[in-house]
């Protein structure tokens, strides 16, 4: 079949992301054309900031590369300038007289500077602020002289001033608005940024109308005047007071234009449906974008339809903005100048530098605009976009998603990557969330910044996520993540990762340790010390009563059943359900301890009683003379359950915390996990058993119990995340079964609760558990299906698999 | 001549695992089985920090410590890199399906080398 031939003028970055995204989905389909009007190859504009600032240079910033458009097969006639079209004939003619056939046709023209009409517009030193040419205008204007002048001080104003101030120019910036940034920022913030600029070596004239560009004998620009009479030097004039979509040619060939060329949800243009147009040129219900996330989302559906699946409508984008200079954060984003019938929310702190403004709309967070502190913008981007009411969140919204207590999981700087939702969004120029980035990093083995970027296109644009996305990086790949190996294998002993050889073992129904060697291609014949203990967890917590359990597999406080101490020794914790003991049991210990002369009886941190340096050989015998359950003090299962007295006792008490500790431990107790499990219940809000910091922490209210998870009392202090209000001890047992079930049946094998709810995201967990109530439930009854029955350990030894020949030693004399 | 003394049967010690032999006023001897049915028999005592190595996991020729997961090799007793370090080896052989160990190194070997401390004692040994 023949193909059919697309024409794209215009070789900027919306138009080819839209033959990139078409290729994507229909690589066959077209024999394709590109014509651009600049002698590059496509390029990321948005980084010519940082080219000026000399931070990048040109290579760095060319995103598609001749021979992506060799690869591909597009024939690609750089420099050459569309001047006409033939609608009838369907033929594109440029400057030179190159001529294509196009059955579709892509106009993706972008936009142009505007100029302004004074008298001197036209002398030397007199530019726009576009593209390379400007830029390379700009460098070596910069190495010869010393005064600029930019005028307008917006976005792209700005960071041309900036750049040209670092090249060592005096530079003044003019602005005819009351304040810099005027759409972007309200007063204060614009304010800010001033004064921060200023502190950098910026000039400002704010309101500043200018009169005249006065040029020199040579035709070059020598000074700027002003209507009130000033007149300040200018070796070179930036023109940055906005742009103006590039209808030019879509004007001459008769398709019609209004602040734009006029298009529809498809992206085609209303005059002619063969032609389509996308970016900074096209006017969709009234508004030409001049972001790139929006442009690249038109991109998106521009494909659809060109690959003929006539899916996707584009229907308009919210968009937020942030400033590439190096060192100033702002972020805004909606309607952050509010006005009537709108709400704000302020916190201002101008000595610091530091300026914060929620608008708030029928409990709606409606715009933002932040200085000095942007690291909450995604998040209030997200709550602006899903238009979520923000009731719950009102008096803790100014402290952001940390501060709400929606993602508090630590320190080390990763705290909002970990907190992030699978769903949010990091990269808000190539619309790539969280998930997609953490899936690339996992499935690709990705450990470098560029190596994301490159398959995720996550901070490729803009650059301005990048250390979150480097956040999320570390997070997801562990601390390796700059070594940059190919993957992150369980071991030495295989390629597979831990999440692949959970969901081989899933899949293929696999039940020993063999089969998962042969299964994965190991390459030792029976593992090591790290991955054995892993896969034997695995095969049992995903076929429970059907996988042995083999001894053999387990580190050796899981064999032995106590805990091994530096001395070879082994310490003793008897389960006292919730932490209550007796006369009797006490004095059980006390006879053990004088029997067996115990060094040392301790109280631990989960309430109960260590008995530590028993000898092996007697541990037997201890724990018959206790006559107490095991209280898996030593193993990757649950520990113990902290209560506090609770309302039985105490004058302050809600709730039965107690009960509820010991009900949920004699629930949940011989509950093997991919790490310790602990649990503790108060019966208030006082908390006094510190719930906060539990795998699982149950705080008893008035009206109920409240649920938090995934918190972490050990190497890093990581408050746990609160995740429903219980009304009774049933939804309590159930909740929290389903939450360990969840965790048992997909969490990593040495992966504490925090960081598998930190690598799935709270809301995935929320999903699973408090919105799909059959789910949760099934969750709840597996839990209790793999219990049913399980030993204990120091009575039942046939049954738990202890091999009792490890507590006599072979005597010599034998 | 080494007089060889019989320690138990193979299949007393389990496979992947080991056996302690205790050693009257020494450190114990730890044989180790391993999947293919190779016995070894190493001082119960990491070169690390002393941890009883008959404890550990093991996996082809070597066994991990179980106090901080160093890698013994059970032929030489020595600690793979990047650590440094042995554990004096013990001979040791399998006739019938029995385990001999030498009877004079039982008696006589590595008995200078102190066992672990922890606890009370800490404080009074110093």
């Amino acid at each position: 079949m023949k193909k059919m031939k697309l024409v794209m003028v215009g070789n900027g970055m919306a138009g080819v992301r839209t033959l990139e995204e078409l290729l994507k989905i229909a690589p066959d389909l077209y024999e394709i054309t590109v014509f651009g009007a600049e002698p590059h190859p496509n390029y990321n504009r948005i980084l010519l900031s940082p080219v000026l600032a000399g931070e990048q240079t040109i290579d760095e910033i060319i995103l598609n590369p001749l021979s992506w458009y060799a690869e591909n097969g597009i024939t690609l006639h750089a420099g050459k300038k569309v001047v006409d079209i033939d609608r009838v004939k369907r033929v594109v003619r440029a400057d030179d007289g190159t001529e294509a056939e196009y059955d579709r046709l892509l106009i993706a023209t972008g936009s142009k500077p505007f100029i302004l009409p004074v008298p001197g517009k036209d002398l030397d030193g007199v530019i726009a602020y576009r593209d390379i040419a400007d830029t390379n205008t700009m460098i070596e204007a910069a190495a010869r002289y010393q005064h600029a002048v930019v005028i307008g001080g917006g976005l792209l104003g700005l960071e041309a001033a900036n750049g040209l101030m670092l090249r060592g120019m005096q530079v003044t910036v003019v602005h005819i608005m009351p304040w810099l940034m005027e759409r972007q920022l309200d007063d204060v913030a614009g304010k800010l940024l001033q004064k921060s600029l200023e502190d950098r070596g910026l000039k400002f004239l704010i309101g500043a109308q200018t009169q005249e560009l006065v040029g020199d004998k040579d035709g070059r620009v020598m000074a700027v005047r002003f209507k009130d009479g000033q007149e300040i030097p200018a070796d070179l004039v930036v023109m940055a007071a906005g742009i103006r979509p590039n209808t030019e040619l879509a004007e001459k060939i008769g398709i019609h234009c209004n602040r734009g060329i006029v298009v529809t949800d498809t992206m085609q243009t209303v005059t002619d449906p063969r032609v389509y147009s996308v970016g900074e040129c096209a006017a969709h219900r009234g508004i030409a974008y001049g972001l790139v996330a929006p442009l690249f989302e038109q991109g998106k559906v521009c494909a659809t339809h060109l690959a003929q699946f006539g899916i996707g409508r584009y229907t308009g984008s919210q968009t937020s903005t942030k400033l590439k200079v190096t060192g100033i954060d702002l972020f805004s984003a909606g309607n952050f100048m509010g006005g009537k019938d709108h709400e704000e929310i302020v916190m201002s702190d101008p000595y610091g530098g530091v300026y914060k403004k929620l608008v708030i709309k029928d409990d709606k967070l409606v715009g933002a605009c932040l200085y000095g502190d942007t690291v909450d913008g995604s998040w209030y981007f997200k709550l602006l976009r899903e238009g979520r009411s923000i009731g719950d969140l009102r008096d803790k919204l100014m402290f952001g998603e940390a501060g709400a207590g929606i993602g508090d999981v630590g320190h080390e700087g990763h705290t909002r990557a970990a907190a992030m939702p699978d769903d949010a969004e990091v990269c808000g120029c190539n619309g790539v969330n969280k998930g997609t980035i953490c899936k690339a990093i996992k499935e690709k083995g990705l450990f470098t910044l560029e190596e994301v970027k490159k398959h995720t296109k996550a901070s490729a644009s803009c650059g301005s996520c990048t250390g979150l996305v480097e956040q999320i990086l570390m997070f997801t790949a562990g601390g390796d993540y700059s070594k940059a190996p190919t993957k992150k294998a369980m071991c030495g002993c295989t390629d597979a990762s831990h999440q692949e050889t959970r969901e081989a073992i899933k899949a293929e129904h696999l039940l020993t340790i063999d089969s998962v060697y042969k299964r994965l291609g190991w390459r030792t014949p029976n593992g090591c010390s790290t991955c054995r203990p892993a896969i034997n967890y695995y095969l049992i917590s995903s076929w429970p009563k059907e996988a042995r359990d083999d001894p053999q597999s387990r580190f050796i406080n899981e064999r032995s059943h106590a805990n091994i101490q530096k001395d070879g020794s082994y310490s003793v914790i008897p389960r006292m359900w919730g932490g209550e003991t007796t006369a009797d049991e006490l004095r059980r210990i006390a006879d053990a301890v004088d029997k067996y002369k115990i060094p040392t009886v301790k109280v631990t941190g989960g309430q109960r009683i260590d008995l530590l340096g028993v000898k092996k050989e007697d541990l037997q015998a201890v724990w018959k003379d206790i006559g107490m359950p095991s209280g898996h003090a030593y193993a990757k299962a649950l520990r113990t359950v902290k209560t506090c007295v609770g309302s039985e006792w105490c004058r302050f008490g809600t709730q039965d915390s107690t009960q509820m500790g010991k009900d949920l431990e004699r629930a949940m107790w011989r509950m093997y996990a991919p790490h310790k499990v602990k649990f503790a219940v108060s019966g208030c809000p006082r908390n006094c058993a510190e719930a906060g910091i539990k795998d699982v922490g149950i705080i008893g209210v008035d009206s109920g119990w409240e649920m938090y998870v995934a918190g972490n009392g050990g190497i890093k202090t990581e408050v746990a995340h609160f995740f429903v209000k219980l009304k009774t001890a049933e939804e309590v047992l159930e909740y929290t079964g389903a939450f360990c079930q969840l965790y048992r049946e997909e969490g990593w094998y040495l992966e504490r609760t925090v960081h598998y709810v930190g690598r799935v995201g709270l809301d995935y967990v929320k999903k699973k558990i408090l919105d799909d109530a059959a789910g949760r439930k099934a969750l709840w009854e597996r839990l209790q299906f793999s219990l049913d029955g399980e030993p204990d350990p120091w009575f039942e030894f046939d049954k738990a698999a202890v091999d009792t020949r490890q507590f006599a030693p072979l005597g010599a004399s034998a | 001549m080494s007089d060889w003394k019989p320690i138990c049967r193979v299949d007393e010690i389990p496979v992947l695992g080991a056996r302690r032999v205790a050693r009257d006023g020494a450190v114990a001897v730890a044989v180790f089985r391993n999947a293919d049915d190779k016995v070894f028999a190493l001082l119960d005592r990491c070169p690390h920090k002393g941890g009883p190595l008959s404890q550990g996991i093991v996996f082809g020729e070597s066994v991990a410590c179980p106090l901080h997961n160093w890698t013994i090799g059970l032929a030489d007793g020595c600690a793979k890199a990047p650590d440094e370090g042995c554990t004096p080896a013990f001979a040791c052989k399998v006739e019938g399906g029995e385990v001999f160990l030498d009877a004079g190194e039982l008696a006589g070997k590595a008995l200078d080398l102190p066992a672990p401390v922890a606890g009370p004692k800490l404080k009074t040994a110093a």
